[in-house]
């Protein structure tokens, strides 16, 4: 196991990030240079010895996900390769980091990804708030132009590359591998039907690869230095290391680039500083809302994507979401599904008639209005939202997720609303 | 009618996609941007020159939560509601908000001063409770420096 930190080695507090000539006197496009000599199979071959597995929830791995793209010289042109920069699952702060810090690290990663499928047009789909992000990367873009790194012919080698970056208009759907194509082709981001799959019928119906910004800042290293190098960097059977996260009332919330499968109680303890003082931990999800809740009693398992599947939940997005016992329960799951019920696009019938359902059903335990039967009825809803297949995308399973292990973690809160007919941690506190 | 400012600025997006409509959101934001909401002559002016339909256009405009269909104050405050800044108690910051500006999420001052409206998880998840002004991020607010931070929007 190593201390290295590939992803944000070049991101340092107080200044901003490097500009080409730092990031290439820093080692940086070295990766896509070597990636330039070899053939996009090769590019392929070394990221699936590397194990990279997807960083935007789901853990696909990466050259699998790349090698259902049709390549050679009858496959359709042009092909798309898109760089998922929106970044809005509640919660998850990770890729802002990378987009703010080194955006130069991105866009190498995506000529590298370009490559290995053959992409000649790639876009960065960026929501609108990251607003220092989108000045940085339209600066980066700029120089990585001008110093020959994007554009016809790179360095000599034959291969081209058009990036642009695209500002959204919001909606927490543009995240979705799909709704985020029909959001770039200027229509309302509705999730599509598969197959056919994106990566044969994607970006205005040409082959296109949607890949998260953590996973393509990946690419660089692996490149580099190699498959071993990059299992190396892990402690567990998922390779690399990861941007773990930690957000409620612990001591110190933040980012931290972490050997992949470090224990939960690492993340809180160590680098968040455990709880604030007086509060005690509840429960925890483990990446992002749409994860399911983690108690103390699984403090010691690895934040690997088997691991914390094996625990009941998923790594998701890697970034916790805390609760503390003087927070409730009821409440913060009501907050969570209040936002995918606004989110829902409205495209299939459980997410879009469910949601609000379930919304106004925990309101309303939140308010001393529950009734018996409520969580007999928020149960039933959970099976229409999950598992995955009732609906075209992962919204609604998603959404299923924090409230059916909440009401499995913390029954008896959820029995306390009902039967005290209030919040019982709304009294203490005061609202 | 567009204006040549305006037109400029969405041709300048027609190359970067292959087919005209895929720039709507981009002439939205635009024509929002100039104008401060997307009216329905303004709507009907960019479906024209993207060669939509008013209808197809208004349904695309309608789905994204920043195109404003309807007239916003001269600023606009998001308002993060989700997980993380609810667990740091922003409801107390929401509450401050709504009874300092005297309007409910969705609803404008009577000065046309703020629009108030909630936004999706910022991504500041470390600094909440968080807001945005307009285009400027505010983190670690607390209730009692909200007003010196509003005074900086006249």
């Amino acid at each position: 196991m190593s201390t290295e930190r590939p992803l944000t080695k070049n991101i340092e507090p107080g200044r901003g990030p490097l500009d080409a000539r730092g990031y290439e006197r820093a080692g940086g496009y070295q990766g896509l240079a070597r990636a330039l000599r070899l053939t996009p199979a090769e590019v392929q071959a070394v990221v699936k010895d590397a194990g990279l597995r997807g960083r935007g929830g789901a853990g696909f791995p990466t050259a699998m996900k790349w090698s259902f793209v049709p390549m050679g010289t009858d496959a359709p042109r042009p092909k798309y390769l898109v760089a998922n920069a929106d970044e809005m699952e509640p919660g998850t702060f990770k890729d802002r980091v990378l987009l703010e810090g080194d955006p130069h690290l991105l866009i190498e990663g995506m000529a590298i990804a370009a490559h290995a499928i053959g992409a000649e047009v790639a876009y960065i789909f960026l929501r609108w708030e990251y607003r220092l992000a989108e000045a940085r990367l339209r600066q980066a873009v700029a120089e990585a132009y001008a110093a020959g790194w994007l554009g016809k012919n790179i360095k000599g080698s034959g291969a081209s590359l058009e990036m642009h970056v695209h500002v959204s208009a919001g909606r927490y759907m543009c995240g979705e591998e799909t709704g985020l194509l029909n959001a770039l082709e200027g229509k309302r981001a509705t999730p599509r039907a598969k197959p056919p799959y994106p990566q044969a019928v994607g970006l205005f119906g040409k082959p296109t690869i949607v890949n998260n910004v953590e996973t393509l800042c990946c690419l660089p290293g692996i490149l580099v230095s190699g498959a071993d190098w990059f299992k190396n960097l892990s402690r567990s059977a998922d390779a690399g290391t990861k941007l773990y996260g930690a957000s409620g009332k612990v001591k110190h919330p933040g980012i931290w680039e972490l050997p992949m499968g470090v224990t939960a109680r690492e993340v809180l303890l160590e680098h968040a500083g455990g709880m604030r003082d007086g509060l005690a931990l509840r429960g925890f999800l483990p990446g992002g809302a749409s994860t399911d809740f983690l108690t103390p009693a699984h403090l010691d398992v690895p934040l690997d994507f088997d691991a914390v599947t094996k625990a009941g939940s998923r790594l998701g997005t890697g970034t916790m979401i805390v609760l503390d016992d003087h927070s409730c329960p009821v409440g913060m799951v009501h907050n969570l599904t209040r936002f995918f019920a606004r989110e829902s696009c409205g495209w299939c019938t459980p997410c879009r008639e469910g949601l609000p359902w379930a919304e106004k059903t925990l309101l309303a335990l939140e308010q001393g209005e529950g009734r018996p039967g409520d969580l007999e009825l928020l149960r039933e809803q959970v099976g229409w939202y999950g598992p995955p297949g009732r609906t075209f995308c992962a919204l609604a399973p998603g959404a299923a997720e924090p409230l059916q292990s909440a009401l499995t973690h913390f029954r008896s809160d959820f029995e306390r609303h009902v039967a005290e007919r209030r919040c019982p941690y709304r009294a203490s506190r005061g609202h | 009618m567009l204006t040549p400012e305006e037109k400029a600025e969405i041709d300048r997006e027609l190359t970067q996609v292959p087919v005209r409509s895929a720039a709507c959101l981009e002439a939205l934001k635009v024509v929002q941007r100039a104008r401060g909401w997307v009216n329905d002559e303004a709507l009907h002016d960019v479906a024209r020159y993207l060669e939509m339909s008013d209808a197809e256009l208004d349904s695309v405009a309608t789905f994204y939560n920043l195109i404003f269909r309807r007239a916003v104050g001269r600023h606009v405050i998001y308002f993060c509601d989700s997980v993380s800044c609810w667990l740091l108690e922003n409801e107390r910051l929401r509450d401050a908000i709504t009874q300092r500006l005297g309007v409910r999420e969705g609803g404008t001052t009577a000065d046309g001063r703020f629009t108030l409206v909630p936004i999706q998880c910022l991504g500041c998840c470390d600094k909440g409770p968080a807001f945005m002004i307009d285009e400027d991020l505010h983190v670690e607010v607390e209730p009692s420096a909200l007003g010196a931070i509003l005074e900086a929007y006249p």
